[in-house]
């Protein structure tokens, strides 16, 4: 039998330490060391209900344990085999005790589809792909079913694209279907460029088949032979395994000329984009493949119609390529069972920043934000105050703490002032301030601006120095008025999604964090203490010992003082590098 | 290699292969292949799995254990790389987190030799489409 103890940070705080040893202890006493093993694990992703004990092999999933509750554990479950009903987990519906963990609502809170593969087959070895049912789906269309009947499926189905616009698939597809022409382009979007997104790096080095498979068959449904991947070359790994898994498939007739022995013919190519952000959008991106310069045209005409080369092209992106194999082995009925009534299916999101469980999750659509944080990702880091999400990377915004329970799917993340993006999740605690996180972002958007259109290349730009006078403390309450009207201009006039969505981030810190903003022009302070300018270190006369730690890490000797007395900080020369807080033993500085 | 030429050739190949796979799985022979799994995507070799890997092959091949090593792609649990799920005949997969030589020599011992579960057991807290 084994007792696994959750030893997550979020339980370690809450003494799972200490429960820990008392098993072990009473484990010993009682005799029981070679029947009974105590463990500690990593972190179940359950804090709020913390600490946790399970017990082995019978599934019994124990919540809020405490110390003291280690021996009638031992002595009730273990020994008389009798389950401690108080210490299971209540359904919070029906408010039973659900004793085996498998019952659990919590582990239905994850669900992978377009994950299904990941960390499960090996992904150069295309048999392991085949025994979980890989290219049954393509199988199944090419000889059972008329590109009208895919397509048809794919749009019941509610497929929306997941690479951020949220565009329903079955309908691109029929869209380009309808295009006439010789040849027709399907191309998978690899070019992730969200900061702190990387989901589609972990399908296509976990599972590249499931994208050649799904772009096979939208070849089929458009009347396409050609596919093409474009995909960033910073990413070597996803590039290497991508061309071993087409090599593989080739191999096999399963890419080439008369697959599965019908007369569709496909194969494959891959594009290497040089990394730049607005090649994201497909326009630019078709750009790109084209060997021109990497810059968004209007749209119409929409690739669709004339695409790659003027040929009407299909851009998909990698996490809604994973997602097409599974809908049609398992139908359009039972992927729109799942999620949202507008938003189908799952969302694979890349958690990062000040949260526990960094790591990659799939949940349905319209789960909220509370159950990623603080039931999936484990909560935040070092028990600090949650403050917001930032979703939808550079063209996003953020969500707070009163979206907590609101259900994530397109439209509400749209309704709140951000958007689903590709799906990266950066989460902030109390120590982010939000003018320098609007900051970063237009940072990233004036880097990346491609500078075809006026608005954004130089719209961006103003944004980004208003910010930054904001951050240093020489705004003007009028400042954040002139934000406010620039963004909007930015989004009404910009030529692409990148212009249109890159002062997103400032509106919605401004809308949800405005006291931040005026505290930054009007009291001259930062609250989360991240804006250098507005800071300054102070040794507190109380707590200081005269150790002269402080003074001896000074890299530019801003502080003096005598051996054993008081040391000051000359804030003419203190350059705020934080080297003396971190240095002091004794809490004696401070910033204010 | 030969050619897939029919879905229904495709579905005897699944067939074969998910025949093959099982029969890893289920064996209830004690002697039969212990399965290791070592997460290799950019995360994980970034954090050491590639040396992890390296050292499972050889330590089981000198101490002497049969055992199917492989590698596959990410399994989400970033913060806790590189994650390793070794799966005992017979027996439920368990996934290791922060896997470094020592813990990797503790998993042999331990473990795979003795069935006694490891610290650092990450548990698994999703349900996948397909079993």
């Amino acid at each position: 039998m084994h007792v696994l103890v959750c030893g997550g940070t979020g339980c370690h705080a809450s003494e799972s330490d200490k429960l820990l040893s008392n098993l072990k202890t009473i484990v010993a006493d009682k005799g029981l060391e070679n029947d009974v093993q105590v463990i500690a694990t990593g972190c179940f992703g359950f804090c709020e209900k913390g600490p946790i004990v399970k017990i082995m092999p019978d599934n019994t999933f124990y919540t809020q344990v405490k110390p003291d509750d280690a021996r009638e554990i031992i002595e009730e479950h273990l020994i008389k085999g009798r389950k401690v009903n108080r210490l299971l987990y209540v359904n919070p519906e029906n408010k039973e005790h659900i004793s085996d963990s498998k019952h659990m609502g919590f582990y239905k809170k994850q669900l992978r589809i377009a994950l299904r593969n990941c960390g499960f087959i090996d992904p150069e070895n295309i048999d392991e792909y085949i025994a979980r049912e890989g290219y049954e789906a393509l199988g199944k269309c090419l000889t059972e079913m008329t590109p009208q009947q895919v397509i048809e499926l794919m749009k019941k189905s509610g497929l929306r694209g997941r690479g951020g616009g949220g565009f329903p698939t079955g309908l691109k597809w029929e869209i380009t279907s309808k295009s006439v022409s010789d040849v027709k382009y399907v191309v998978c979007n690899a070019d992730e460029g969200d900061p702190g997104a990387f989901m589609d790096r972990s399908i296509l080095e976990g599972d590249p088949h499931s994208v050649i498979e799904a772009m096979a068959i939208c070849g089929y449904c458009i009347g396409a032979s050609n596919g093409l991947v474009y995909i960033r070359a910073e990413y070597p790994l996803a590039i290497e395994r991508l061309k071993t898994a087409i090599k593989q498939a080739r191999e096999y007739g399963l890419l080439g000329n008369n697959i599965l022995g019908t007369d569709f013919n496909f194969d494959i190519e891959l594009r290497y984009g040089a990394g730049a952000f607005v090649c994201g959008e497909e326009t630019a991106l078709i750009h790109s493949m084209e060997g021109k310069r990497g810059e968004p045209t209007m749209k119409p005409p929409f690739p669709s119609v004339s695409g790659y080369f003027e040929k009407p092209t299909n851009v998909n992106n990698v996490e809604t390529f994973a997602n097409v194999p599974v809908i049609i082995n398992k139908g359009a009925d039972w992927f729109s069972s799942i999620g949202s009534e507008k938003s189908k299916g799952t969302k694979v999101f890349a958690l990062a920043g000040k949260i526990n469980n960094v790591g990659l999750i799939e949940v349905p659509m319209g789960t909220t934000l509370r159950e990623v944080i603080y039931e999936i990702g484990g909560g935040i880091k070092d028990g600090k105050e949650f403050k917001a999400v930032q979703t939808g990377g550079p063209s996003g915004g953020c969500l707070t703490k009163k979206h907590l329970d609101t259900p994530i799917d397109y439209d509400n993340l749209l309704a709140s002032g951000s958007m689903m993006g590709s799906g990266g999740m950066i989460v902030m605690d109390e120590d982010d301030c939000m003018v320098s996180v609007a900051k970063f972002y237009l940072e990233f958007t004036v880097e990346e601006s491609c500078g075809k259109c006026t608005p954004c290349r130089i719209g961006n730009k103003r944004l980004h120095e208003i910010l930054d006078k904001l951050t240093k403390g020489n705004g003007t309450l009028e400042d954040i008025d002139r934000l406010r009207n620039l963004s909007k201009v930015i989004k009404d006039t910009a030529l692409c999604g990148l212009g249109q969505t890159s002062p997103n981030p400032v509106l919605s810190t401004i809308d949800n964090f405005m006291e931040e903003y005026i505290e930054h022009v009007t009291d001259k302070k930062c609250r989360a203490g991240r804006c250098k300018a507005l800071m300054q270190y102070h040794i507190l006369s109380e707590n200081c010992v005269g150790c002269t730690a402080c003074a001896r890490n000074c890299p530019v000797n801003a502080i003096s003082g005598e051996r054993k007395g008081v040391h000051t900080i000359n804030q003419e020369v203190c350059i705020k590098c934080g080297a003396c807080i971190e240095k002091c033993k004794f809490n004696a500085v401070v910033i204010k | 290699m030969t050619q897939v030429k029919s879905l229904a050739d495709l579905r005897r190949i699944k067939e074969n292969l998910q025949g093959k796979m099982s029969l890893r799985e289920k064996s209830n022979d004690p002697e039969s292949l212990v399965q290791i799994r070592v997460a290799m995507a950019t995360c994980g070799i970034a954090s050491g799995a590639k040396q992890v890997m390296e050292f499972f092959i050889e330590e089981l091949d000198k101490r002497n254990i049969q055992a199917v090593i492989t590698q596959t792609g990410c399994m989400g649990y970033c913060f806790a790389e590189p994650t390793v799920e070794i799966t005992l005949p017979g027996q439920a997969p368990v996934v290791y987190g922060y896997v470094n030589e020592k813990k990797a020599d503790d998993i042999i011992e331990k473990y795979i030799k003795n069935g006694e579960l490891v610290e650092g057991i990450i548990p698994v807290n999703y349900e996948t489409v397909q079993k």
